[in-house]
């Protein structure tokens, strides 16, 4: 870090060379960033109860956050773009429930089919919240805002009040939830690979690198001649299906579902995004710094129960975590903006 | 023996509401020239380009492309048929890297169509060097300077082989070394048989870099031509050249003390050292092209901004910095260049527009009365002969006129000694401009002291008691009324003061 310190009295190549190793560190740094709060979230706990890192305990600590991360996936790609999705939670809700009921009713249901039940409901609640913004013109914030509520009054009206219990449905799905490849489970495998999926497409792929471009400064974007609206569109029926086959993912672990499966869980997932760097305005972030943002807030979680620390003290830590990286990234930028007023752009060839 | 145009306007015209941005224009631009766009502020410069670039569609006449008509609905058209536009405020993605806002949606692509970002990193450096500079393509485009901007919107352009590149204004924020270098680089690719248009307010530039120009007025096509045998003032002459029959009614006061005095003010970056007194009685105005400082200075003054030094005096007593409520209570008013933004709250009622400022005055006990809310609209509304249905309709209905009036009532009820206002009559219609201009000077006469901002120059002539003007956040020239001229107030505007 001494070396960005002194920049001023550098020559201006190297300052030139600071500047840049700094801005594609500060990249990396947001995750790395996060490994270390993992590690400084861990280890202590291991200390206190060895039994924390046994292999049973640190594959539930994946299973419990490959929900909030898969989530955490479909928010980055709205976020990026300078929206927000806060209707994911109600409409993992939704795909919950009415894939358990389908395959509490329907008991012959094949294993893919249910699941893409839930895919597809949460493409259509996605589709509705692009629609409503891409073309509408509304705000994300106050459109998903509204079919949060929307959708899960759509859950309770559907449920009246039912609930489908692990001994209805069938055990296919069941195993999905609890089965391993190679010690690791299914579920978190299958996040895995969203999250690949996600990262190459957003890193490698001109749509992809179109969605950082909207974010950083929509009326350049526009200019630019990038069809803003299309991929507006796109990216909430992304975080919609992603959502949708969240909410069958949830069945498959949890077995039990009623009408408020998932309440509350938006708030979780945004957090999540912010904790990993992915800046509230667009323009910035990885989808594996939001996974490691929804890893990093379960373990936490998971350590204060460990540590016995009181319910509602759990909340405010996981607030103040919430706003101790919010000001990092702050300071991160400022620094970043300064180092790289400071490096002289160009010089003559 | 001219060779057909890349691009040309063929009679277009644009209109925004009541308000025709261009009327008729024609313009066209030949391979190998660069071609000055000139005009005042407000002559539809921007409007002109914005049709170029396919942001805006004209209403009549056409595009022409190598000959054809084009209807271009968006950006993409405009750069697909080879138009560049590099905006006056560079548009850049500032996350993402120098390399990619070159070649935003059309990355090299590799296997499975990914993109290849050690071959656009390349092709970059490539780019930059065909320009004559070194940027590295992998920093990010944030932090870069309006320089360095340029040149990466310039790479852009070249990226896609652009035949027509227009530049808005491409020197206002550069100093004299990067002039230089955007001059080697326009010329590089003039000789490359590329199109250039170049808006600049700045003429030697105009002189130093092209060959022909087009001259643009009110929206109107005045002349287009070759610049050789013109010189800087012939082509002023093309800009102002209106006839000044619409006089403006300012009866002449005998100046009394100084009541508004600013001295050697500077907000580091925007303006620099600027000093002058305002008298009772006088109308002062402050002139200077959009972005020499003129709307800065006036909002130092009221307290909005926080200069970094010298003073704002009020009746003999300084104000404190950055306090809008110490310079209200000094006796100064307001009237912001932006009403809708700035002047009025929009979906609240005439009369509560009005009162705005005067809540103090109109409340017992801190309970705001109704009452005296509304007979004060209602006295103001009569003064200044505001048209409306009822006081209780929200502002927003009101033409653009009438809302000034709003404004200006809303600050009249404080009975200012000084009042400032900037752009006074913008947007506005000639009657109620005459009648903007009326209450002016019967404020002036009133021995209000009057500080006004205005890109209008027929506006600043009639106005006017004496007229400073600002060039690049100095001033540049101060006028006394007898020695006002379009003339010397343009070329002064323009950096061309002549130095007495």
């Amino acid at each position: 870090m001494t070396a960005q310190l002194d920049t001023a009295t550098a020559p201006p190549s190297a300052r030139r060379t600071a500047a840049r190793r700094l801005s594609t560190r500060v990249g990396r740094v947001r995750e790395l960033g996060i490994v270390v709060a993992l590690a400084l979230v861990v280890i202590p706990t291991a200390i206190v109860n060895p039994r924390f890192i046994q292999a049973q305990s640190l594959r539930d600590l994946l299973l419990n956050a490959s929900i909030v991360a898969l989530l955490a996936v479909g928010q980055t790609l709205v976020v990026v773009t300078r929206n927000v999705d806060l209707s994911v939670g109600s409409v993992l809700g939704l795909s919950a429930f009415l894939t358990a009921q389908q395959f509490a009713d329907h008991p012959g249901t094949p294993l893919l089919a249910g699941i893409g039940l839930g895919v597809a409901i949460g493409l259509a609640c996605g589709l509705l919240n692009g629609l409503l913004v891409a073309l509408g013109n509304v705000p994300s914030l106050v459109v998903t805002l509204g079919t949060l509520y929307v959708f899960r009054g759509i859950d309770y009206a559907l449920a009246q009040g039912r609930q489908v219990n692990a001994a209805n449905l069938p055990d296919a799905l069941l195993d999905l939830g609890s089965s391993r490849v190679l010690g690791i489970p299914v579920l978190v495998l299958i996040t895995v690979v969203v999250i690949a999926v996600a990262a190459v497409y957003l890193r490698s792929y001109r749509s992809g690198r179109e969605l950082y471009a909207i974010g950083s400064n929509p009326e350049a974007a526009t200019l630019a001649g990038i069809p803003v609206a299309r991929r507006t569109l796109t990216t909430f029926v992304l975080s919609g299906l992603i959502a949708g086959l969240a909410g069958a993912l949830w069945v498959a672990r949890y077995g039990t579902v009623d009408a408020a499966a998932g309440t509350g869980l938006e708030l979780q997932v945004v957090a999540a995004v912010v904790v990993g760097g992915v800046a509230i305005f667009g323009g910035s972030g990885t989808v594996a710094g939001a996974a490691l943002g929804a890893l990093l807030l379960g373990t936490i979680t998971s350590c204060l129960v460990v540590l016995q620390i009181p319910a509602f003290w759990q909340q405010a830590i996981a607030g103040a975590l919430l706003l101790s990286a919010i000001t990092v990234d702050r300071l991160l930028a400022l620094r970043l903006a300064k180092a790289l007023r400071t490096s002289e752009g160009t010089s003559h060839a | 023996m001219d060779r057909p145009p890349v691009v040309a306007l063929d009679e277009v015209s644009k209109s925004f509401g009541a308000v025709r941005a261009l009327s008729g224009v024609s313009l066209r631009l030949l391979p190998g020239e660069a071609h000055a766009l000139l005009g005042e502020n407000g002559a539809g410069k921007s409007t002109l380009i914005k049709t170029l670039a396919g942001v805006h569609r004209p209403d009549a006449g056409q595009v022409l492309v190598d000959g054809s008509a084009q209807r271009f609905s968006g950006p993409a058209d405009a750069l697909a048929a080879g138009i560049a536009i590099i905006y006056q405020e560079p548009t850049l993605f500032g996350d993402l890297s120098v390399a990619e806002n070159v070649f935003m949606g059309r990355q090299p692509l590799g296997f499975g169509r990914r993109i290849d970002v050690a071959e656009m990193h390349a092709r970059t450096s490539e780019l930059f060097s065909r320009l004559g500079v070194r940027l590295d393509p992998a920093r990010p485009a944030r932090g870069l300077s309006i320089a360095d901007q340029q040149l990466v919107e310039i790479a852009k352009a070249l990226s896609f082989d652009a035949r027509v590149i227009v530049m808005d204004e491409p020197t206002a924020a550069l100093s004299a070394h990067e002039v230089q270098r955007l001059f080697g680089v326009v010329r590089a690719l003039r000789d490359q048989d590329a199109a250039v248009l170049f808006v600049s307010h700045r003429l030697d530039e105009v002189f130093a870099l092209c060959q022909r120009a087009t001259v643009l007025r009110d929206g109107g096509f005045v002349w287009s031509g070759s610049l050789e045998g013109e010189t800087p003032d012939s082509l002023v002459r093309r800009m102002v050249g209106r006839d000044l029959s619409q006089l403006f009614p300012k009866e002449d006061t005998t100046a009394g003390d100084v009541l508004l005095s600013v001295q050697r003010l500077t907000r580091e970056g925007v303006f620099t050292d600027v000093s002058f007194d305002v008298r009772a009685g006088e109308i002062v105005a402050l002139s200077g092209l959009v972005g020499a400082g003129r709307s800065e200075v006036a909002r130092a003054v009221f307290g909005i901004d926080r200069p970094d030094g010298g003073a704002v005096v009020v009746r003999g007593r300084k104000l404190k910095y950055g306090s809008p409520t110490a310079a209200m209570a000094a006796g100064i008013g307001f009237v912001p260049e932006d009403r809708r933004q700035q002047g009025l709250v929009m979906d609240a009622s005439i009369e509560r527009n009005t009162a705005l400022a005067s809540l103090g005055r109109l409340s017992t006990f801190g309970l705001l009365r109704r009452r005296s809310e509304r007979a004060l609209a209602q006295d103001w509304a009569v003064k200044l002969r505001l048209k409306f249905a009822r006081l209780s309709d929200p502002v927003g209905v009101l033409s653009g006129g009438n809302q000034q009036k709003v404004v200006l009532a809303k600050w009249l009820a404080r009975k200012p000694s000084v009042l400032i206002v900037d752009e006074p009559t913008r947007g506005i219609d000639v009657g109620t401009k005459a009648e903007v201009h009326r209450l002016l000077s019967e404020l002036a006469g009133q021995g209000v002291a009057v500080l006004m901002i205005s890109s209008e120059l027929p506006e600043v002539l009639g106005m006017a008691d004496r007229v400073l003007v600002m060039h690049e956040g100095r001033l540049a020239e101060e006028l006394s009324r007898a020695e006002a001229t379009e003339e010397r107030v343009a070329m002064a505007a323009a950096g061309q003061a002549v130095t007495r």
